[in-house]
């Protein structure tokens, strides 16, 4: 069983890294759209603008307050059908974790501006700076270093829920399991090993969250 | 230089602060600001910065209205007019001293990088920090801090300079370095308004001593008129709490 088990696996795995792949490519994606998204919905939330914070706020708490399973199935079977398009499954699921995560984003970022005293804008405003250099040069570098491990956090969610894009056909690391094992009846060693990946790559950011919290840290 | 005509100053729906205030610095001369707490220094010196928008009166900066609807750019050009140095110093953490003073000249004034360095080493070297220059904020004491922050004032060139308590948050030994730069700036004639209550340094340095009370001046004049024969009661019993 137990050598039965090891080559179960690596007959499985050129499959699985290829799942991996999908997993990480469409995750990377996912958090680079999702961090530009959270930059400017958490500045919106904190904007004197009533019309500019409300639709913030509705965005965030659209997406916070509903399962991103539904939401998945939303962009992909919904949405098309609404206004009369189609999406690839890819696509369509890059946006819907851009959106999800990037509804957090924001709110770690709002969290993140918002802890840095007024004093610190006051001081930029005082030499002589606008408002969004104030923001850019003095208020958002101190945030960011306060927001790292938060943000590193969010991006673990990310790939583990990347997970769900399986439901609409993505051919990630749980899909490509998933068929596997279905195939094989070997359901232990292939979602052990699937476990393993999702580890290793969710350890390896977090890792490195903490390496560059103590590099920013210097500062 | 400066004049404030009837300013007045509410927040929210609390009682006013500022219940015209009239005030007028000439250029080069040093104003020392007293007055117990809350009774709306702070406010009078953040409305001349155009940190707060004053509800009446005016503000003439050289004979030029300053307050009234303003745009953005104004406003932020006014503000390089103006400097400001605050209680607790908001020195930028994640900056070294030089970058701190660098910052407002590289990013406003069309000044290169490796001049405004320069420049920042040299306010360094007035302000008694050669040496420092690489040190962030928190490597700095209170008093070091402070000189860092009047360095940062004085890198914009500003016509005036408005101190906020400068020496509040500071430990006894280190309030002296502090008023020491103030008093050298005095001497070059930088036009200051200054919140304080170190009355030895303001018989020394200001021209004109106000007090303020309830959101109006109580009493002003030359130092040793108001410091050794105020008129009204209230100054009197301020004074006598300051000095003992
Ligand atoms: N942003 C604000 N919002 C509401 N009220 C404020 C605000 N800033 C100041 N006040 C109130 O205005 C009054 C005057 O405050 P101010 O800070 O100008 O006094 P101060 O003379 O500087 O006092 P202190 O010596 O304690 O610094 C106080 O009652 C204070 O509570
Ligand atoms: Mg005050």
């Amino acid at each position: 069983m137990h050598s039965n088990a090891v080559s179960v696996i690596s007959d499985a795995m050129p499959l699985l890294l290829k799942g991996l792949w999908w997993t990480a490519a469409l995750s990377a994606l996912s958090i680079a759209f999702a961090t530009v998204i959270g930059v400017i919905v958490g500045l919106m939330r904190i904007s004197g603008n009533i019309v500019v914070r409300g639709i913030s706020t509705v965005y965030v708490n659209v997406f916070r307050c509903t399962p991103l399973l539904v939401q998945i199935l939303f962009l992909y079977f919904g949405l098309p059908e609404l206004l009369n398009f189609s999406w690839s499954p890819e696509v369509a699921g890059v946006a819907t974790l851009s959106l999800n995560i990037g509804a957090y984003v924001g709110e770690v970022v709002r969290g993140g501006v918002q802890a840095i005293g007024r004093g610190q804008t006051e001081a930029g405003r005082a030499i002589g700076l606008s408002r969004g250099l104030t923001m850019r040069l003095v208020v958002l570098p101190q945030a960011f270093r306060q927001v790292i491990p938060s943000y590193i956090n969010q991006c673990t969610i990310c790939v583990k829920d990347s997970s769900l894009l399986s439901v609409i056909g993505v051919a990630e690391l749980t899909m490509r399991g998933e068929s596997i094992y279905s195939a094989n009846f070997q359901a232990f060693p292939i979602l052990a090993a699937m476990g393993a990946l999702y580890f290793v790559v969710n350890y390896v950011l977090t890792l490195a969250s903490r390496i560059v919290e103590r590099r920013v840290s210097i500062a | 230089m400066i004049t404030v005509e009837k300013l007045e100053k509410t927040y929210g729906g609390a009682a006013p602060v500022l219940k015209g205030v009239d005030l007028h610095v000439e250029r080069g001369e040093v104003v020392c600001l007293c007055g117990a707490s809350g009774s709306g220094k702070s406010t009078m010196l953040r409305c001349i910065n155009l940190l707060e928008t004053a509800d009446g009166g005016r503000i003439l900066l050289d004979g030029k209205e300053i307050t009234g609807r303003r745009s953005h750019k104004e406003v932020d050009r006014i503000r390089q007019r103006v400097g400001m140095v605050f209680q607790h110093f908001n020195l930028f953490p994640h900056m070294t001293a030089a970058q701190n003073i660098a910052l407002g000249p590289i990013r406003l004034k069309k000044t290169t990088k490796a001049e405004a360095r320069k420049e920042a080493y040299e306010l360094l070297a007035k302000v008694g920090l050669a040496g420092k220059e690489e040190s962030y904020p928190r490597q700095l004491s209170g008093g070091q801090q402070q000189r860092v922050a009047i360095a940062r004032s004085l890198a914009m060139h500003p016509e005036c300079i408005l101190f906020d308590e400068p020496t509040s948050a500071l430990d006894p030994e280190m309030v002296g370095e502090v008023l020491g730069v103030m008093k050298l700036l005095a001497a070059e004639g930088m036009t200051m308004i200054i919140v304080t209550h170190e009355m030895g340094f303001a018989r020394g340095v200001a021209d004109q001593i106000c007090f303020l009370d309830q959101g109006v001046i109580i009493e002003r004049g030359a130092p040793n008129e108001v410091l050794d024969h105020p008129k009204s009661e209230r100054t009197q019993v301020f004074l006598s709490k300051v000095l003992q």
